[in-house]
């Protein structure tokens, strides 16, 4: 009985923190070229409500999850457009971009509010994996999308480790200046790599819309998309590192209920403030610690690149 | 090399930048904002003009509409003005609303334990505790950025929720008024709690509290030492620790009174407005105030008439709602703006030049 409770807190924990991954999978390889990109909680909006949109229309939620994704890259490209060609300040950039699509979720998803949707993501526990004693319980009992962002974690490190365009990227997001100079292309590569991060947030909304909590509530993200940005420095732009982040935050989140099953009485509010809590703190730890040891973050991050200052 | 639309456009670095320019940046982004969001609603199927009228008319159209457009702009007013002063600083404090909820916080504990106090001693008090309440939410997240460098952008926006969540506790919980049937609020304040309104309208003193503050700011920026140490240290950090400026210190102060600035638009808002502690007292002022604060260029005087702007726009903002239109539409509108004021940005530093590039 016990243990099931702590199996069921980090199962959830699991898909609780997979929206999150998703997003922060974004932004590494946004910041890994140097761009700062604040507009996540806006980008996932708009993906969460487009998801829904058109899923309830077309009854197929991997045509939502498509459609979100575009709809992710779009809002996307509105920063890299003002950040790299327009060389404007990345942090204003990216809030206008949060409340823009603050709104426009708002505006677009206004008549879909506590409308019911059939077609979801379902967990599908992969046979043989989810035999596992406690590790198929926790990690293979999820719906299809959890097991793509396990597998976009391997993906995404192997590229920009181990493939000759991952560090031609990482050099643009390092010196941009000596990157043009060896002949890469600094302007495609930042505008490629924004444009996928907006995707892969887009991504991180349709989850929340239409697995996570299949539904649409205006503002429905709660944070989640900040969050994944403080994820990225908890992570240390390394993919791998951001998985392990992101399951320690979709676990918080969650702890809540357990908390509430076993009979510790707090009162909601303070339970719905961890998050929110933990994130600060380790964000204040990590920051500490990155002075200290050799991992920090992209040297040319957020600091826009002029040709002619070359 | 770039692709060839890149090598035919350049941005060719400006010798002097005009006022006309410093102008025209800002209500071109205004204008360009409103037809990008003309094309969503034309998207619906509803003519963008007429929307925009209907808004203008609610808020500017009628003598009630203008006194509740001037209500709303108080907070923005007051809010924008703080969140300058850390802008100046090259601090993103995009904390104003959870720091404005705080302010109201701590000027309602102030109205619900001194209830028999006269209006001139107790609405001094909840000012004072609004301020300092604001002020040190705004001053925690400073800590750590003056110290470690901890990105204080991630860390005021998390405030924010927390700060949303404490006031909600508080209204459901300890401080809910026992006579409320369940709805999330505190007790009514008492009569020396609530700041004396123009007549019968609801603009209240809060608005005097803004005028003076602009203009406080006004004379510390441009004629104070510690005015010329904010501008220096947002411009260099470097060349303000090389002049001998405490720039640990200044980050620590200024973030206090931007956060105490929220903190007593949140006190303007409970004493005059809603009168009690309740779920929900602001529609997002503290976000809006980010964009006001950086559409004015900063300037004070700039600020008072863009939140006047900003104030018509949630007000023609709720006035569209009955024509089936979400509330969040003002901001979409708010953050397309944006999109163009920053956007803009590069044309107030370089011209758009069309040729081969000279010189180099």
């Amino acid at each position: 009985m016990e243990q099931s409770i702590w199996l069921a807190l980090l199962s959830t924990g699991v898909v609780a923190g997979t929206p999150i991954l998703f997003a922060a999978l974004g932004e590494i390889l946004t910041e890994r070229a140097g761009i700062l990109n604040l507009g996540v909680e806006g980008m996932m909006l708009v993906g969460a409500v487009t998801g829904f949109m058109v899923t309830m229309s077309t009854h197929n939620q991997w045509m939502g999850l498509l459609m979100a994704i575009v709809a992710g890259g779009l809002m996307a490209l509105i920063h890299a457009f003002l950040s790299i060609t327009l060389r404007a300040n990345q942090v204003v950039s990216g809030l206008a971009l949060t409340i823009f699509g603050t709104g426009l979720s708002g505006f677009l998803g206004k008549d879909l509010i506590g409308v019911p949707l059939t077609d979801t993501f379902k967990p599908i526990p992969i046979a043989g994996l989810s035999e596992i004693p406690w590790i198929g319980d926790i990690l293979f009992k999820h719906d299809a999308l959890v097991y793509i962002s396990y597998g976009l974690i391997f993906i995404l490190w192997f590229f920009l480790y181990r493939t000759k365009t991952g560090l031609e990227l990482r050099a643009v997001g390092e010196n941009p200046a000596a990157a043009d100079a060896a002949g890469i292309n600094v302007f495609a590569i930042r505008y490629a790599c924004v444009i996928a991060g907006g995707m892969l947030a887009g991504a991180a909304g349709a989850y929340l819309s239409l697995a996570y909590a299949p539904s649409w509530l205006e503002n429905m993200t709660a944070g989640r998309g900040w969050i994944a940005v403080a994820l990225v420095i908890f992570g240390t732009w390394n993919p791998l590192r951001a998985f392990l982040g992101s399951f320690f935050f979709g676990t918080i989140d969650v702890m809540g209920f357990t908390m509430q099953t076993i009979g510790i009485q707090i009162p909601s509010f303070f339970l719905k403030m961890l998050p929110y809590i933990f994130t600060i703190a380790v964000l204040i730890v990590v920051t500490r610690e990155t002075k200290t040891r050799r991992v920090a973050s992209p040297e040319a991050l957020s600091i826009p690149y002029n040709r002619e200052e070359r | 090399m770039g692709n060839s639309w890149f090598s035919r456009w350049h941005f060719e670095k400006r010798e002097t930048t005009s006022n006309l320019v410093l102008v025209m940046v800002p209500v071109l982004s205004v204008v360009i904002g409103l037809i990008f969001t003309g094309l969503f609603i034309a998207l619906t199927g509803k003519d963008p003009l007429e929307v925009y009228l209907l808004m203008f008319d609610g808020a500017f159209g009628s003598a009630y509409g203008i006194s509740e457009t001037i209500v709303k702009s108080i907070p923005l007013l007051i809010c924008a003005l703080g969140l300058s002063i850390a802008f100046r600083m090259q601090l993103w404090n995009i904390g104003a609303e959870g720091q404005l909820y705080m302010g109201a916080f701590g000027a309602t504990w102030a109205a619900l334990t001194f209830p028999d106090w006269p209006a001139y001693q107790l609405l001094p008090v909840m000012m004072v505790a609004g301020f300092l309440a604001g002020g040190l939410w705004g001053l925690l997240p400073a800590i750590p950025r003056a110290y470690f460098k901890v990105n204080e952008t991630i860390t005021t926006l998390l405030m924010n929720y927390i700060a949303i969540l404490w006031v909600d506790y508080l209204v459901v919980g300890p401080w809910k008024d026992p006579k409320s049937f369940n709805f999330p609020i505190s007790p009514q304040f008492t009569e020396g709690a609530i700041l004396p309104t123009l007549g019968t309208s609801r603009i209240h003193m809060g608005l005097v509290f803004g005028v003076v503050v602009a203009l406080l700011l006004y004379i510390v920026l441009n004629y104070t030492r510690w005015g010329f140490e904010i501008r220096v240290s947002g411009e260099s950090p470097a060349a303000a620790r090389y002049a001998g400026m405490n720039y640990v210190k200044n980050i620590l102060l200024v973030m206090f009174i931007s956060g105490g600035l929220a903190g007593l638009a949140g006190m303007t808002e409970v004493s005059a407005i809603t009168q009690r502690l309740q779920h929900g007292i602001s529609p997002g002022y503290g976000y809006s105030a980010i964009i006001i604060a950086w559409l004015a260029r900063l300037h004070p005087a700039a600020i008072v008439l863009v939140s006047v702007i900003f104030g018509g726009m949630l007000v023609g903002g709720y006035s569209i709602q009955t024509s089936g239109f979400s509330s969040t539409t003002v901001s979409m509108l708010q953050g397309a703006i944006l999109f163009f004021v920053v956007g803009g940005e590069i044309f107030v530093n370089y011209r758009l030049v069309r040729g081969e590039k000279g010189g180099k």
